[in-house]
């Protein structure tokens, strides 16, 4: 009915235009893993999938971790999931660390302690600026020694705690709090913005040469072509802060920084 | 100048500015895809460094049966006489570096796997460190392999996709090899002599 005189209507090189438009998206939606789970909303450090910490516990660790944060801007995450298939904890760490970016952009001072109650596993994923600080036998001996001993007589709590001492410890003074937020705008952007400018000259020109015919004063200004100033909200005023959204209340954690990881730490059972 | 004149400069000049943005952004991809690639062989690199140490360290430990060893030996030879540069990367030549390198993983995991039954190798400090580092290379390799099949796929739908392709056929991109989830990975290995 409608629908199909509305497609019509569509000029053949705009619906080949829609076309391929819809086939980048397709292509770059595609392949999306779910498993790995989305940044939490609002963003917390102590994530509990599982819900095997008490509320209070839970609560005292992630202050715990955020007043590290604020002083140091090392970002330590707790993820206790049910399950990392098909991905081994390693793999999983890694993957969360990257998504969600824990650590600061630029120093990668991230770390994930990954739990999976279920196959009484732990992971402790590095990020790339603290291999130095917590070498992967490092990981292995907090693994190993502080974590696995508690957790065999089921005390979660004082495990994750002493873990987290442990790691705030070999990693003090490696970084510091700082608020530099440099967004580099894309030069990408610039380029497209010099064509655009020159495509616009040629056609003014062309349209003055071309002279004669139809009203073409419409603007009236330098720009021919209707270029309302109010769309151009300049490119460089959108913040790269993000976390605004979150709030909640009382102190709240600042936000993930995009740090990255490459593999480094090691993990046990216990 | 007649007004078809002008349309037809200002066809090529989009054109023009098209194919050369398309040029920039695949010469951008392949750049990154060379850069992953030095970061996957830096890490195969690193696990062959730690081969040898982990051969002495069992051999001077226990009685241990020689043909792992020597098929160790002989799949780290192999592993490191493949190298590919960055412009070689076709899907053959990867397809050949994984074999390589999935060779030696088996052995290894078959070298670690009999190790168990070799409690006094197992206690010692050496080779447990050395088998901490294995894990972390183990562990380095799988993400440098991801980041690199990432770099590759946008590379390779960059250049296979409809109006890029035609630059990218022009200019002589051609779509580059990606490490698969490898079989020997994750099959109990099998040494063959």
């Amino acid at each position: 009915m409608n629908l199909s005189f509305v497609t019509y209507r569509i000029a053949l090189p705009v619906r080949i235009l829609l076309i391929l438009l819809f086939a980048v998206f397709a292509i770059q939606t595609y392949g999306q893993d779910d498993v790995i789970p989305d940044k939490p909303n609002p963003q917390r450090l102590v994530n509990d999938y599982v819900g095997i910490l008490k509320p209070d516990e839970r609560a005292r660790l992630e202050e715990k971790l955020r007043v590290y944060n604020d002083s140091t801007s090392t970002q330590i995450v707790i993820l206790i999931v049910k399950s990392t298939e098909p991905y081994p904890i390693g793999d999983f760490s890694f993957q969360v660390g990257r998504k969600w970016g824990v650590g600061q952009k630029g120093q990668n001072n991230g770390l994930v302690l990954t739990w999976v109650p279920s196959t009484r596993k732990v992971f402790i994923a590095t990020g790339y600026g603290l291999e130095g600080a917590i070498t992967d036998a490092i990981s292995k001996r907090i693994v190993s020694q502080i974590i696995a001993p508690h957790f065999k007589k089921e005390e979660w709590y004082a495990g994750l705690d002493e873990a987290t001492t442990e790691i705030i410890q070999r990693a003090r003074g490696e970084y510091k709090a700082d608020a530099s937020d440099d967004s580099d705008a894309g030069d990408g952007i610039i380029f497209f913005l010099i064509i655009f400018v020159i495509i616009i000259v040629i056609i003014w020109i062309s349209r003055n040469r071309g002279g004669g015919g139809s009203n073409r004063n419409r603007g009236g200004g330098f720009f021919p072509v209707p270029f309302p100033t109010s769309t151009f909200s300049g490119w460089g005023s959108s913040s790269g802060n993000w976390g605004g959204g979150g709030g909640g209340g009382g102190s709240s954690f600042g936000g993930f920084g995009g740090g990255s990881f490459g593999g480094g730490g090691a993990g046990g059972d216990y | 100048m007649s007004k078809g004149l002008i349309i037809v400069i200002v066809i090529a000049l989009i054109f023009g500015f098209f194919g050369c943005s398309t040029y920039n952004g695949i010469v951008g991809k392949d750049a990154n895809v060379g850069e992953k690639w030095a970061q996957v062989q830096t890490q195969y690199q690193r696990r062959a460094d730690l081969v040898p140490n982990l051969v002495n360290t069992v051999k001077g430990a226990a009685n241990f049966e020689k043909s792992t060893l020597t098929a160790v030996m002989e799949a780290r030879s192999k592993a490191t006489s493949v190298q590919l540069n960055a412009d070689q990367l076709t899907p053959e030549n990867v397809q050949k570096f994984q074999a390589a390198q999935d060779q030696l993983s088996g052995t290894l995991s078959r070298l670690l796997a009999v190790s168990e039954n070799y409690p006094q190798l197992k206690a010692t400090q050496n080779f447990s460190e050395l088998q901490s580092q294995l894990e972390g290379t183990e562990n380095r390799i799988s993400v440098s392999r991801n980041d690199f099949n990432a770099a590759v796929k946008d590379y390779n739908v960059a250049v296979r996709t409809f109006p890029a392709n035609i630059f990218a056929g022009i200019f002589g991109f051609s779509p580059k090899g990606f490490f698969e989830a490898s079989q020997a990975a994750q099959n109990a290995p099998t040494v063959q002599f």
